[in-house]
């Protein structure tokens, strides 16, 4: 019998149907068991399966996992975050819900960066994740535990979240596919909310295929978030043709700087070759924008998170530091309760916020916002689809970028556009580095144009079978 | 620059370890000194986006659901009392 742990979420499903998922949970909590105390992947591992009399939806009972920073009736979930530490939602997130309805069963909440803070979720408060590739070194963040679990076959297939890249760029260190759909297009209610004009939920998943599955699941419009977008929801699963003939994809030459890793660069380079010979046009675009990205992100997101943070205070869940007075408690509630990194982003944002500084600062922010927009807008009128890297480096050792933040946020460059400008984007494998770690390249495509993105992603997927190869951990 | 990071945590509501000042201090110094490159755009006639929706207002139907959201929220506060949230005492007596 092959392993069970190595099938897709997509061969799971036709197993199950036949055999039950039972096999398919035991493997799995066997295999996480094993496995977490050395990645560190999971928080929690207890398995919440749907109710036998139940009728199973089109996941038919799988194992699928979450960040968490997705809110479950009546489990634990904390951000990982000392402030969260055993707090209990009160209610389902949207997506919970909806993979409660498809018959997935809720198999683990994954480790992140403390409230999604972070691209290599060493800031979690209950240890970093390691990546399945090299255990010194980093899965990305702050998806981190998701994109490791996928990648370490200990999951079928997990939910992450991204505000800056999220989900994409510990994808492309973990060597597995992440999407980030359209803002708008999955209902955020139930996801502890970061930066509130771009964070959107999307899958994380072993094959292009599997996160198509995901993401006719989760996607919809959904009345409890405002911000939900009344779109209609196409197949994602009838994109996957391998047909790009005639598809136009776009190089920014901004996203090929100084300062790239050249193999990174060598490997996306050849990406376009492939597209070139299965018919595609490769054109050169511009995106002027580019280089300011990081700037406007750590301007808007952080005043947007301060703003969302200003609610742990201890008073109605969490954790609560007992004092003298009201006053003292939320000081020292949240002294206590954030992090070096939660605490660097409050104190960035409230200062951005603050009187005296709104304008130069965050309005500013905003404004250039626009622009980077603007200059998407302009691109997608040549092109269809936007070829670059996910990420400038592949994955780093552990520590190697803590104590420079700069450097940590600049590892964001390629993945924080799509989210300043709402559009689609995802990272699929797309080679390996001479010392064997995964590099992932990321398609970025139109305002609820996920579908040509899954095209283009499905054709270089099958042509060059890159996904098939998986770390050794045995 | 003229970050003082007292003033900040202050407005912030947090108290700040006094190992970690220093660092944090520094920290956003640097970080403001970077995102001060955006003074060189021109963006006099440029708006702001605050959100990337073209969606004006949106409402939805007023209607009584049940809920035992609240129920389980005071279940799971850090105290309680009844149907309220207790805290500390606000206002002191001099």
């Amino acid at each position: 019998m092959t392993d069970l742990c190595s099938l897709t979420l997509k061969e799971a499903i036709t197993f199950a149907q036949k055999d039950g998922a039972k096999p398919l949970l035991d493997a799995f909590s066997k295999r996480a068991a094993v496995l977490n105390p050395k990645i560190n992947a999971f928080l929690r591992f207890d398995p919440l399966s749907i109710k036998k009399s139940e009728i199973p939806g089109p996941l038919c009972g799988v194992p699928v996992s979450m960040k968490d920073n997705i809110c479950i009736d009546g489990r634990e979930v904390t951000c990982a975050s000392r402030v969260l530490a055993s707090h209990v939602p009160p209610y389902d997130a949207t997506v919970i819900e909806k993979l409660k309805t498809s018959g997935a069963t809720l198999f683990s909440q994954c480790n992140m960066d403390e409230f999604a803070f972070g691209s290599s979720c060493e800031t979690s408060a209950f240890g970093p994740c390691r990546n399945p590739w090299d255990l010194e070194r980093v899965p990305g963040g702050s998806s981190g535990g998701s994109a490791a679990s996928v990648s370490a076959d200990m999951t079928l297939a997990a939910l992450g979240s991204d505000t800056g890249g999220s989900i994409r760029q510990p994808a492309a260190l973990c060597g597995v596919v992440g999407v980030k759909p359209t803002y708008g297009r999955v209902s955020r209610y139930g996801l502890i909310a970061f930066g509130s004009s771009f964070d959107q939920i999307g899958p994380i998943t072993k094959t292009v295929e599997d996160a198509a599955i995901l993401m006719n699941i989760i996607s919809g419009h959904d009345p409890k978030d405002s911000t939900s977008a009344p779109e209609k929801v196409p197949d994602f699963t009838q994109a996957l043709k391998r047909d790009v003939k005639g598809l136009r994809i776009g190089l920014p030459k901004e996203y090929f700087i100084e300062g790239i890793d050249p193999e990174i660069e060598k490997s996306v380079r050849q990406a376009a070759e492939i597209y070139k010979k299965l018919g595609a046009e490769i054109k050169t675009i511009t995106l002027p924008h580019t280089e300011h990205s990081v700037a406007v992100y750590y301007i808007v997101a952080v005043a947007e998170a301060s703003s969302n943070l200003g609610r742990f205070d201890g008073v109605e869940y969490g954790l609560r530091v007992p004092s003298k007075d009201l006053r003292d408690m939320y000081f020292e509630t949240r002294n206590q309760g954030f992090g070096q990194e939660a605490k660097r982003r409050i104190l960035l944002g409230t200062f951005v916020l603050s009187a005296g500084y709104y304008e130069a600062y965050y309005l500013k922010g905003q404004k250039v916002r626009t622009l980077i927009r603007q200059d998407f807008e302009k691109a997608f009128k040549d092109v269809d689809v936007i070829l670059s890297p996910t990420s400038p480096t592949p994955a780093f050792k552990i520590g190697e970028k803590t104590a420079d933040p700069i450097a940590m946020y600049l590892s964001d460059i390629f993945t924080i556009p799509a989210n300043l400008a709402g559009i689609p984007a995802m990272s699929l494998p797309c080679g390996f580095t001479g010392g064997g770690l995964p590099v992932g390249m990321q398609l970025m495509a139109r305002p609820f144009d996920e579908s040509t993105m899954f095209r283009a992603a499905y054709a270089f997927e099958q042509e060059t079978g890159i996904y098939k190869k998986k770390p050794k951990l045995d | 620059m003229e970050f003082k990071i007292e003033r900040v945590a202050e407005l912030a509501r947090l108290n700040l370890k006094p190992e970690e000042k220093q660092k944090l201090e520094k920290d956003l110094g640097a970080i403001l000194d970077y995102v001060k490159n955006l003074e060189k755009i021109d963006t006099s006639k440029v708006e702001p986006t605050s959100h990337v929706l073209n969606m004006e207002n949106v409402f939805r139907p007023d209607e009584v659901k049940t809920s035992d959201a609240a129920d389980k929220a005071l279940e799971h506060a850090p105290q309680a009392d009844g149907r309220f949230f207790k805290v500390p005492k606000i206002v002191h007596r001099d």
